[in-house]
């Protein structure tokens, strides 16, 4: 093993970061810096001779620098909204470098996860854009001794129609430094008709890297020095080391050392979780140390958790009266009784998120200070953690992100990081953490298993005159709140609390929970629960009543009006209500475009082949979805075609939009199939692939259509709106063909389909 | 000793000979673009060409390795962009892209040895290859498109 350490530090650890690298090392070098990743927290935006704004620099060679704040995990984000800022600064894209920005509050929030980061940032973008736009005319303006109302800007130049003078940005740069950067109301922002990019969007500007294996995830990092560590997790949450005998694991060769970390103190938030590491010269040796490492543990209060028991708890608890989370008519009044009531129960249990890179995370500690590579999704996060888990200030903590290998919300929680920042203090090396597959499934923040009961009385036409929903899950505050056990309003509100039916009585209830793992958010968080089972059950209720799903639930919404949440929490995904507004109209356009685009009105189902509907807004996107399946005699269920329609409010980047809802009946099918996380005796019983699937090529739709509403209403989220209905529409279709109603999600243990 | 060839360069390793191939060209050689999914040959992130043919590098031990010809995703690149990739660019196959390496690997040794596959085909060959992101309908596109190129 030696010649190992030997290569590796003579020729490639200390290439990427370090001074004097050699060959191989050298060609990495470059494709870092293309990709902009800073290396002393500065930005080459910052450093730009016009700096109007923490995420615009201007060169004098008329390169434009943007800041991408955001964090790529595959939605394009670090191109689209770069673009908003080029569009408003009539920037030529093909000038642009994109910067990626380290952890740091002065671009607000980084928190990339709930869809937001259009929503939340693009006039933003845009005010910055303009403002150095404005800067740019005034400074061409003075040299030319004209008005700046009429000058005006083409691609990348300022022009004096009226004598034909045209300046470069680059030409303007300096004079436009001189200038005071100007109030927002003082730059005005183009005109829709005047968009370059805005709505046509533009590929990612890592698309060849991504091709090629240039791009640098987290699992690419290198730090010359550095020693790569794996570590054993307690198996049951909040468990402790009993005794260690590290011995066998100390003969592997290339193993250096072990070293023991302490547990978590409750709540565990994103600490890391203690356990045993393995340090090693290379990311094998510590996998097959950890191998021989011989632990006994104290698994504490949680060893009892078991998933078939739990759900019986969950089911018995929907059953009693919740708390009321909305209540609309008398609903109060005791619920009707008789041959005209319908109730259903229905299921999703834990979920993982799996992204195809495993945690990892690479960290420096040294003078007193950190510095790490993460693929993160909240930078500003491992700060936080990691000034707490080390005591130093958060400003001592510089957090570089790279690219992430997939994300769905796991690495929004920085408990990886700051092991790697842990292990490098006390080890005094760079520290790189690399998770196994296996660790990433038995150790993740799941997706909340949910119990829903669903209870409907139903007139002479099969419309509901009184509605009861009661939904039981763990909640997420219970990773930051030990004695948390109710949904919280933002995650209730996520399709429970706002079902948009119009109907005389709805009572809307939740029950409480105690969490035995980490519970966290996944890809449309508890809208897949909540959506699963209003859907399906409204569904039902069509069926029951022989009427077509889509006419009756266009019959349920009602007429077109704006949901009145007055006395209700309903906190809108943390957007202003009056901005981004419940409005059922524009959930009936897009149930009538998805039939319409998919036919609905010919599709007859008939066993073996069926149609399915659902439709539902999350992250204030509309989104209606229409699943076909097939299903053989041998229960084999292939989905030929999948159509769905949505209405996101303006979309920058339509086709980075279109991949997000592909993507999203992709991460869905798994939903519906397989996935299911389960604990035995307090431990989690998947591992890999093998008993965690997710779909594969020849499981997923076929074909998959998506249309996009052109709307000037202000954008919404794309990431995630896509996966809850088609959830609900793939369980509905396989009703359809087969007559046998999903109720337990995945269809791999429900006895009726496994 | 083992002795092996990879992207066309002579290479000599003398440790452990069961380490796989998947950590000996990331750690050692600093070739990163070959990626680490689960380890255990399911997802086929790691995929790799041992003389021509696609295999899983996670599970491949240097033994395995010795005496043999390997080509990863940066020997694609390295001058022109392969066929394949070209194609995987115009569809805008990937979203996260940290699978690509390993889908186009894959797809390189589906169209050697089947210059025009079906549906069928593409789903048979790529089967082994994980997408969490979902971007299989662009990736059976794009190996449609190829295949146009190539032939």
């Amino acid at each position: 093993m030696s010649q190992i350490q030997n290569v590796s530090r003579r020729r490639f650890l200390q290439g990427a970061f370090g001074a004097g690298a050699l060959i191989l090392a050298a060609r990495y070098v470059p494709a870092m810096r293309m990709n902009g990743y800073p290396t002393d927290g500065q930005t080459d935006a910052d450093r730009a001779t016009l700096h109007p704004n923490v995420f615009v620099g201007i060169q004098q060679d008329g390169t434009i620098y943007i800041v991408a704040h955001r964090s790529e995990m595959g939605t394009t984000i670090r191109t689209s909204l770069p673009l908003v800022l080029a569009d408003e600064l009539d920037a030529d894209w093909k000038q642009v470098k994109i910067d990626q920005a380290i952890g740091d509050k002065r671009y607000g929030d980084q928190n990339t996860d709930g869809s937001h980061s259009i929503r939340s940032f693009y006039d933003t973008m845009r005010e910055c854009g303009a403002a150095a736009r404005w800067m740019l005319i005034q400074a061409a303006a003075q040299q030319w001794r004209v008005p700046a109302s009429e000058c005006s800007t083409e691609l990348h130049a300022v022009v004096h129609k009226a004598t034909g003078r045209r300046l470069g940005y680059g030409e303007l740069a300096s004079e436009a430094a001189r200038l005071s950067v100007p109030k927002k109301e003082q730059s005005q922002v183009k005109t829709p008709s005047e968009w370059r990019y805005i709505r046509k969007g533009m590929t990612s500007v890592d698309l060849e890297n991504l091709c090629t294996g240039k791009a640098m995830y987290g699992m690419d990092a290198r730090l010359d020095g550095m020693v790569y560590a794996s570590i054993e997790h307690p198996p049951v949450f909040g468990g402790k080391i009993k005794s260690l005998d590290d011995q066998e694991a100390l003969k592997v060769a290339g193993v250096q050392q072990t070293v023991s970390l302490d547990p978590f103190k409750p709540p565990a938030a994103f600490q890391p979780l203690g356990g045993v590491a393995v340090i090693a010269d290379n990311t094998w040796a510590a996998f097959q140390g950890r191998k021989k490492l011989k632990i006994t543990w104290e698994n504490g209060p949680n060893e009892s958790y078991d998933s078939v028991e739990y759900k019986k708890q969950l089911r018995e608890t929907a059953h009693k009266p919740g708390k009321l989370i909305r209540s609309v008519g008398d609903s109060g009044k005791e619920f009707p009784t008789g041959n005209n009531v319908v109730e259903a129960d229905y299921y999703v249990p834990l979920l993982a998120h799996v992204p195809m890179e495993p945690m990892v995370a690479l960290a420096e500690f040294k003078d007193g200070k950190v510095t790490a590579w993460a693929p993160t999704q909240n930078p500003q996060a491992v700060q936080a953690i990691v000034s707490s888990e080390l005591g130093i200030p958060v400003q001592d903590v510089v957090c570089h992100v790279t690219l992430l290998g997939g994300g769905f919300g796991r690495k929004s929680k920085p408990d990886y990081v700051a092991e790697a920042a842990v292990l490098s203090k006390k080890l005094g090396h760079p520290v790189k953490v690399v998770w196994t597959r296996e660790d990433d499934v038995k150790f993740d923040y799941y997706n909340a298993v949910a119990s829903m009961y669903m209870k409907a009385a139903v007139d002479g036409k099969g419309k509901p005159t009184a509605w009861l929903q009661r939904s039981v899950f763990p909640p997420i505050t219970s990773i930051f709140d030990v004695n948390a056990v109710y949904g919280d309003p933002p995650h209730l509100a996520q399709g429970w609390t706002d079902l948009p039916y119009d109907l005389p009585s709805i009572r809307i209830e939740n029950g409480p929970a105690q969490a035995h793992v980490r519970i966290g958010w996944l890809r449309s968080v508890a809208n897949i629960y909540h959506a699963f089972a209003i859907q399906c059950f409204t569904d039902e209720l069509a069926h029951r009543a022989n009427r077509d799903p889509v006419e009756y639930m266009l019959d349920l919404v009602g007429p077109p009006r704006t949901l009145d949440f007055t006395n209700v929490d309903y906190p809108n995904y943390g957007a202003d209500y009056k901005t981004y507004p419940w409005e059922t109209g524009r959930l009936r356009k897009v149930i009538e475009m998805a039939a319409d685009k998919s036919g609905w009105a010919k599709k007859k189902s008939t066993k073996g082949h069926g149609f399915g509907f659902a439709a539902h807004r999350s992250f204030l996107t509309y989104v209606a979805t229409v699943v076909e399946v097939e299903v053989t005699d041998d229960g084999e269920i292939r989905i030929p075609r999948v159509d769905t329609a949505l209405d996101a409010g303006l979309v920058v980047n339509p086709e980075a939009t279109r991949a997000q809802f592909e993507g999203a009946v992709v991460f869905g099918t798994s939903i519906v199939r397989s996935g299911e996380i389960t604990a035995k005796n307090g431990a989690i019983q998947q591992s890999n692939f093998n008993d965690y699937p997710v779909a594969r090529i020849n499981e997923v739709p076929a074909q998959t259509n998506v249309y996009i509403t052109e709307s000037s209403a202000p954008p919404a989220g794309v990431g995630e709106p896509g996966v809850p209905p088609f959830v609900a529409a793939f369980c509905n279709a396989i009703f359809a063909a087969t007559g046998k109603r999903v109720r337990d999600l995945p269809l791999s243990s429900n006895s009726l389909f496994g | 000793m083992i002795k092996l060839k990879v992207n066309g360069t002579d290479r000599s390793f003398d440790g452990d000979p069961d380490m796989p191939l998947l950590w000996y060209l990331r750690d050692v050689l600093g070739l990163t673009g070959t990626k680490f999914g689960c380890g255990i040959a399911l997802c086929g992130a790691c995929t790799v060409h041992k003389n021509g043919e696609a295999i899983r590098s996670c599970v491949t031990p240097m033994s395995a390795a010795a005496g043999s010809d390997i080509r990863t995703i940066e020997d694609l690149g390295a001058n022109l962009l392969h066929p394949v990739q070209e194609a995987w660019m115009q569809v805008n196959v990937p979203q996260c892209g940290y699978c690509q390496s390993g889908q186009i690997m894959q797809a390189i040794s589906l169209l050697k040895s089947n210059p025009h596959p079906s549906d069928q085909e593409i789903d048979d060959a790529m089967v082994g290859n994980i997408c969490r992101c979902g971007t299989y309908q662009r990736i059976r596109q794009a190996i449609k498109l190829a295949a146009g190129k190539i032939a």
